[in-house]
């Protein structure tokens, strides 16, 4: 145990490091969030796996390293950044390198005129109303260790608004890169995006290293869907293998809002995350699915929570799992239906397949229902890969891992395919057929 | 082309073939008829390759090669193929995703070139007619919420795209009504040549009025008991079972 003190003073130690280099901006008006989640952050406990939201997940490995912020910015060239993008997207490039937004390799092609895209740390420091208005709004720091150090932290990130009857054509790619050589960073970029009413965008997280090893990303994203409009969330996390990624979302949905989000999990030795949908006004529509793959003994965990608190929503969340080697899953998620949700249509379904004997996954979705005129539904399955579907794919011909690849494919497809953005499903499907079909010896 | 010596194969410990004897050539057509349990499927599954069925004694020689040796990939590029009795839905796989895959790993087993997607459609436009199957059926999902005629018929649709030298059809005429038995045994028929052999698993006489074996075999208890030409299957479609059955104790009695 005196190792994890140890740990959290060290945390809090480079809080002063973190506290010093804030300069001008220790006087803006989130600073006094920032001390108040430090405090949070000190008084909690790291979770164990006695506690309920963390019982199939240790977060023992990542308490062996000592993090250090990622102070500094780093500069990278357009070529590092070209790697990253997807073929044939047109896209709204930003880049935020360790955490810190840069604007060199940020480029907006065809945005809206009134459309904000920009640094979280610019925002704070020109005190935008948008941040005043909803940073940490939506985002309870209290019981979470990771959301009060994010928030003890905050520093930059990306800041997107949307006004009224906007709407954004192009997809905002956001490149969150690291690129560290020996030092383990603490990388904690820190998102906002609000859609104002009648606005629509496509927005997408994507999380990638260049040679990285062990660091650590502890993110935090909240996002206000507005009135009647749209978006589109895609979060492609390809972390290093090393790494640590703690993600949490925290979504707002107003009057008709539509938010749909796509979670794509590749990467990092451990990974945890943490999505809560809340509908707070009548006539929302919220779909979050997921597609994770592991191997090795990495670890993948999603914790989502949906919260019907008003009548006539509807949500639908479709999570797969594809567990390879001594690699472990968990999926929890819960829907709560409250008593004014009437006329709440509420979906839910998670599907693993389990590649090996040593993969496990744990999967635990929970209704809670208070209502009493909805159609809900939920359910798990976990499974291996159809033998009998193996034998009828092999009797035409088709070889054992082509046949296993296909029905991988299979498997994944229902997800990928309601992928919106095309240039994006077809660079899942890519992961998938690199991953699963390796070419045969050459006869 | 095929020669099967006493054949032994059980499942989960059960023995199901006690000792099969067969031999097929080239041109040939074979009808393997018994009553249900008596190990039809299973030898149609063993000659595949189905791994849950484990051979004890025996072999089988097919082409001068040792069948048994290869895995179910290989004896299908080899040019065995299986018309299964329960034909697997697959969701998420398209037929024509399917076949290309199979056709063009056959054909690389073969050291041909692979076909490409102008090659292969028209191939698939020649084969749906002569299935009579709605091609809008490929795009689907394997076998995916087919009927079971449709079942059926994509089997032997898919028997024409790939050109089996043995094909082997497990009770593919049960279940359909006289037309689509009709259109599958002119399926076969139009594939059948000088050089490729059929074995046709089933448990009545009305597919071999539109598809006329050279040679009939009765199985029962593992063993083929009787042979004979196409007379052998009205025979059995008259008297049933029943009198092979006995005919089969007494030679165990005495």
């Amino acid at each position: 145990m005196s190792d994890i003190k140890e740990i959290k003073k060290q945390y809090l130690k480079s809080y002063e490091l973190f506290e010093n280099r804030l300069n001008g901006e220790r006087f803006s008006s989130i600073n006094s969030l920032r001390k108040e989640a430090l405090n949070k952050f000190s008084d909690l406990s790291f979770p164990t796996v006695k506690d309920e939201e963390w019982k199939y997940t240790s977060i023992a490995p990542l308490l062996e390293h000592n993090f250090v912020p990622s102070l500094d910015k780093k500069t990278l060239t357009k070529d590092h950044v070209k790697n990253f993008l997807f073929e044939n997207l047109e896209s709204n490039i930003v880049v935020v390198i360790n955490g810190h937004f840069s604007q060199e390799l940020t480029s907006l092609n065809k945005i809206p005129k009134g459309v904000e895209i920009s640094s979280f740390a610019k925002a704070i420091s020109t005190n935008s109303p948008w941040v005043e208005k909803h940073f940490s709004k939506y985002t309870d720091f209290s019981n979470h260790i990771f959301t009060s150090l994010s928030t003890a932290f905050t520093k930059d990130g990306v800041l997107i608004h949307i006004p009224e009857g906007k709407i954004v054509e192009q997809p905002v790619h956001i490149l969150f890169i690291t690129s560290s050589e020996n030092e383990k960073f603490l990388i904690q970029p820190r998102n906002l995006f609000v859609a104002e009413k009648n606005s629509q965008a496509t927005i997408i997280e994507h999380f990638v290293n260049i040679n990285s090893g062990v660091y650590f990303t502890n993110t935090v994203t909240e996002i206000v869907v507005g009135e009647n409009a749209i978006i589109d969330h895609l979060r492609l996390q390809e972390e290093s293998k090393s790494a640590f990624h703690i993600g949490r979302m925290d979504i707002d949905l107003e009057r008709t809002a539509n938010f749909t989000s796509h979670f794509i999990s590749l990467g990092a030795s451990l990974t945890r995350n943490d999505f809560n949908a809340k509908f707070n006004d009548e006539g929302g529509e919220c779909t979050l699915n997921g597609l994770f793959l592991t191997d090795g003994n990495q670890h993948f965990d999603v914790h989502t929570l949906i919260d019907h608190a008003k009548p006539h929503c509807n949500s639908h969340e479709h999570y797969k799992g594809i567990l390879n080697d001594a690699s472990r899953g968990v999926f929890n998620g819960k829907v709560i239906v409250q008593p004014d949700a009437q006329k709440t249509n509420a979906f839910q379904e998670n599907n693993n397949i389990i590649l090996s004997k040593e993969a496990l996954v744990n999967t635990k979705p929970q209704l809670e229902i208070f209502a009493d005129d909805v159609k809900c539904s939920h359910g798990a399955t976990i499974g291996q890969l159809d033998n009998d579907a193996m034998f009828y794919l092999k009797s035409r011909g088709i070889g054992e891992e082509n046949a296993r690849a296909i029905l991988i494919h299979a498997f994944a497809s229902d997800v990928i395919k309601s992928v919106k953005v095309k240039p994006v499903r077809n660079y899942i499907e890519e992961i998938l057929a690199d991953k699963f079909n390796q070419p045969e010896e050459s006869i | 082309m095929l020669e099967i010596k006493n054949l032994h194969a059980n499942i989960d410990g059960k023995k199901i073939l006690k000792g099969i004897n067969l031999k097929i050539n080239a041109g040939e057509i074979h009808a393997i008829m018994g009553p249900n349990g008596s190990g039809k499927s299973t030898l149609a599954q063993v000659l595949a390759g189905r791994e849950e069925y484990e051979v004890t004694k025996g072999e089988i020689i097919y082409e001068g090669k040792n069948l048994l040796e290869m895995p179910p990939e290989d004896r299908a590029r080899e040019g065995v193929f299986l018309a299964f009795q329960y034909p697997v839905e697959i969701p998420g796989v398209s037929s024509t995703n399917l076949l290309k895959t199979a056709l063009n790993e056959i054909r690389k087993h073969r050291g041909l070139e692979q076909v490409d997607a102008m090659e292969f459609l028209t191939l698939i436009k020649e084969k749906t007619k002569l299935v009579e199957l709605d091609q809008q059926l490929l795009s689907r999902s394997v076998n995916e919420g087919f009927s079971g005629g449709e079942k059926k018929r994509n089997e032997i649709f898919q028997m024409a795209v790939l050109e089996p030298k043995l094909a082997i059809l497990d009770e593919t005429d049960s279940g359909l009504d006289i037309d689509a038995l009709r259109i599958v045994a002119k399926g076969v028929n139009t594939l059948k040549s000088k050089e490729n052999a059929v074995i046709v698993v089933t448990h009545y006489q009305r597919l071999l009025d539109y598809l006329i074996p050279d040679f009939v075999h009765v199985l029962y208890n593992g063993k083929i008991v009787k042979s004979g030409g196409k007379k052998l299957a009205f025979e059995l479609e008259e008297k049933g079972y029943d009198w092979i059955k006995e005919d089969k104790n007494e030679l165990v009695i005495n």
